[in-house]
């Protein structure tokens, strides 16, 4: 196929060490979207944690603005290809909010309002790894970027950082979800480039 | 075992015959498909890049013209922050090859066999696939009434204004500044508005086409059935 | 209803290059009955999200899901309606 659209690179990808492979760097903050921007207020705003026996605890969003915040700094990766460093978010550890939960769970499913659903290990959501985030950049988070509250979860790829999220499911099985029972993998580390349902 | 690939969904080589400039970041491209198996108004191809280290990239253009033998002639409006229609429109050697699969979609056609008055709507590049069908109709030599109103920021961003200065019999040619209007020009610019429908064919007969952004193509539509247009008679395209 | 005109960018006639490997007749012109809102309409008139990190077409009226499409090297996955599973297409060697 060589010959083919000749001088056509695809946008720069550039060889940096925090550049995970395929990826390249962008100044700009894509926005991605599998459907209309949820109105979601802050007033009617709720975080719900459902363990796998179906009790449930939730924050309202005042209830979640005074526990402890944190303000992570880290590297996003789209399995789009493009790659934003140092990122800056502000929000509560996911550490806390699952700090009470008595689950025999190893795996979570993250629920949005828009009814998109991404699953992950429990293990990659605890120990400082995952961020119930509200401010990007020092402002709140903006409708387009899952505003007023999303998943940051910065070591694996950002479909896995759901949008709009309203609460976190505790499941005994793992259920993939939106993209992953679409094609995309299951797990998504993108140091080990795992796009695809069968990348090693 | 897959079978071979065939029909719209193959991926045909294209060679690069010509390029012309249309507006500033306006492009007609003219490619030569082997085998091509013609397409109607209003279709489609994708096209596809392929990069030395096999990232490939893909994107729909629109086909501006009813095909001549294997020629087909693509419309390209460079997006600013584009991958791939800043490529086409000024990288892409004359005489280097792309892949391109269609003709694609049976949605947005007209065919000179549709009876009825045709009115075309058009957002900026959106005026692409429309003067194909324009084109179409022109080569059919349709006795059907024909409006075409075509939306541009200013008369420099007004693609194929040579063609469109002459209209053809029972054809009529609107040009809406939503800018900056040429000299004497007695409407005020501005986006389309009701005003802009006066004096069109009868609701209910007129088949419609329309093309653009989202936000033109939603508006318009919205205005067409406020007019009394029936939603079965309105057809539309989004350009991103 | 809740469609934003700035979030979505294409429409269903986007989705014929995608799906034509594994149609034999042009799918744009197909007729979806939506279940949730009753709204009729083609294929080609669904609003289309994407085309990355795939294609997720809604109906124009209420939004509901009407099916899902990711486009990967040598591969097509399909998912039809709300549900779960999608089927994955393996597509003709390139370069036929």
């Amino acid at each position: 196929m060589s010959g083919l659209s000749p001088g056509f690179h695809g946008r720069g990808r550039a060889l940096v060490d925090r550049l995970p492979p395929g990826q390249y760097p962008t100044e700009s903050f894509p926005v991605l979207s599998i459907g209309p921007t949820p109105r979601v207020t802050t007033d009617h705003w709720a975080f719900t944690l459902t363990t796998e026996t179906g009790s449930r605890r939730s924050w309202t969003w005042e209830e979640m603005m005074a526990l402890p915040q944190e303000r992570p700094v880290a590297d996003i990766h789209c399995v789009t290809r493009w790659s934003k460093f140092d990122t800056r978010w502000q929000g509560v550890s996911l550490d806390v909010l699952l700090e009470e939960a008595e689950t025999a769970a190893d795996f979570v499913v993250a629920e949005s309002f828009d009814g998109y659903t991404t699953n992950l290990p429990l293990e990659d959501v605890t120990d400082g790894k995952a961020w119930l985030a509200h401010s990007f950049d020092g402002y709140p988070l903006a409708p387009d970027h899952g505003g007023p509250a999303r998943l940051v979860v910065p070591h694996l790829y950002f479909w896995k950082s759901a949008k709009w999220i309203k609460g976190l499911r505790l499941t005994v099985q793992d259920e993939p979800g939106f993209w992953e029972t679409a094609g995309y993998h299951n797990y998504g580390d993108p140091w080990r480039e795992q796009r695809h349902w069968n990348d090693a | 075992m897959p079978s071979p690939p065939s029909g719209a969904s193959a991926w045909r080589t294209a060679r690069l015959l010509s390029r012309e400039p249309q507006i500033s970041t306006g492009r007609t491209l003219r490619f030569t498909v082997p085998d091509w198996p013609g397409h109607l108004a209003g279709q489609h191809v994708d096209v596809r890049l392929t990069a030395d280290d096999g990232y490939q990239a893909v994107r729909s253009y629109s086909l501006a013209a009813p095909a001549e033998g294997d020629t087909v002639e693509l419309g390209v409006q460079a997006a600013p922050d584009g991958e791939v229609s800043p490529y086409l429109a000024d990288v892409l050697p004359i005489g280097a090859e792309v892949e391109i699969q269609g003709p694609l979609g049976g949605w947005f056609i007209w065919t000179p066999r549709d009876a009825g008055p045709l009115l075309l709507f058009a957002g900026g590049c959106g005026i692409v696939p429309l003067m194909a069908m324009l084109r179409a109709r022109r080569a059919a030599g349709s006795a059907e009434p024909c409006t075409l109103l075509y939306s541009a920021r200013s008369p420099d961003e007004v693609w194929y204004a040579r063609e469109l200065a002459d209209p053809g019999p029972a054809e009529e040619i609107r040009l809406i500044y939503t800018r900056q209007a040429p000299p004497g020009d007695p409407r005020t610019t501005g986006r389309v508005g009701a005003q802009d429908l006066a004096g069109l064919p009868e609701p209910g007969s007129a088949r419609c086409y329309v093309c653009g952004p989202t936000g033109f193509v939603e508006h318009v539509a919205d205005l067409l059935q406020t007019a009394g247009h029936p939603r079965e008679l309105i057809r539309t395209e989004r350009f991103g | 209803m809740p469609h934003d005109p700035a979030a979505f960018r294409l429409d269903g006639n986007a989705l014929a290059g995608p799906l034509a490997p594994v149609f034999a007749l042009d799918p744009t012109t197909a007729l979806r009955v939506c279940p949730a809102c009753r709204m009729q309409a083609t294929v080609g008139e669904l609003h289309v999200y994407g085309p990355e990190p795939g294609l997720t077409a809604r109906c124009p009226g209420c939004s509901q899901l009407a099916l899902r499409a990711v486009q990967q090297p040598g591969h097509l996955w399909l998912q039809l309606g709300t549900g779960q599973g999608a089927f994955r297409f393996t597509l003709p060697a390139a370069g036929g």
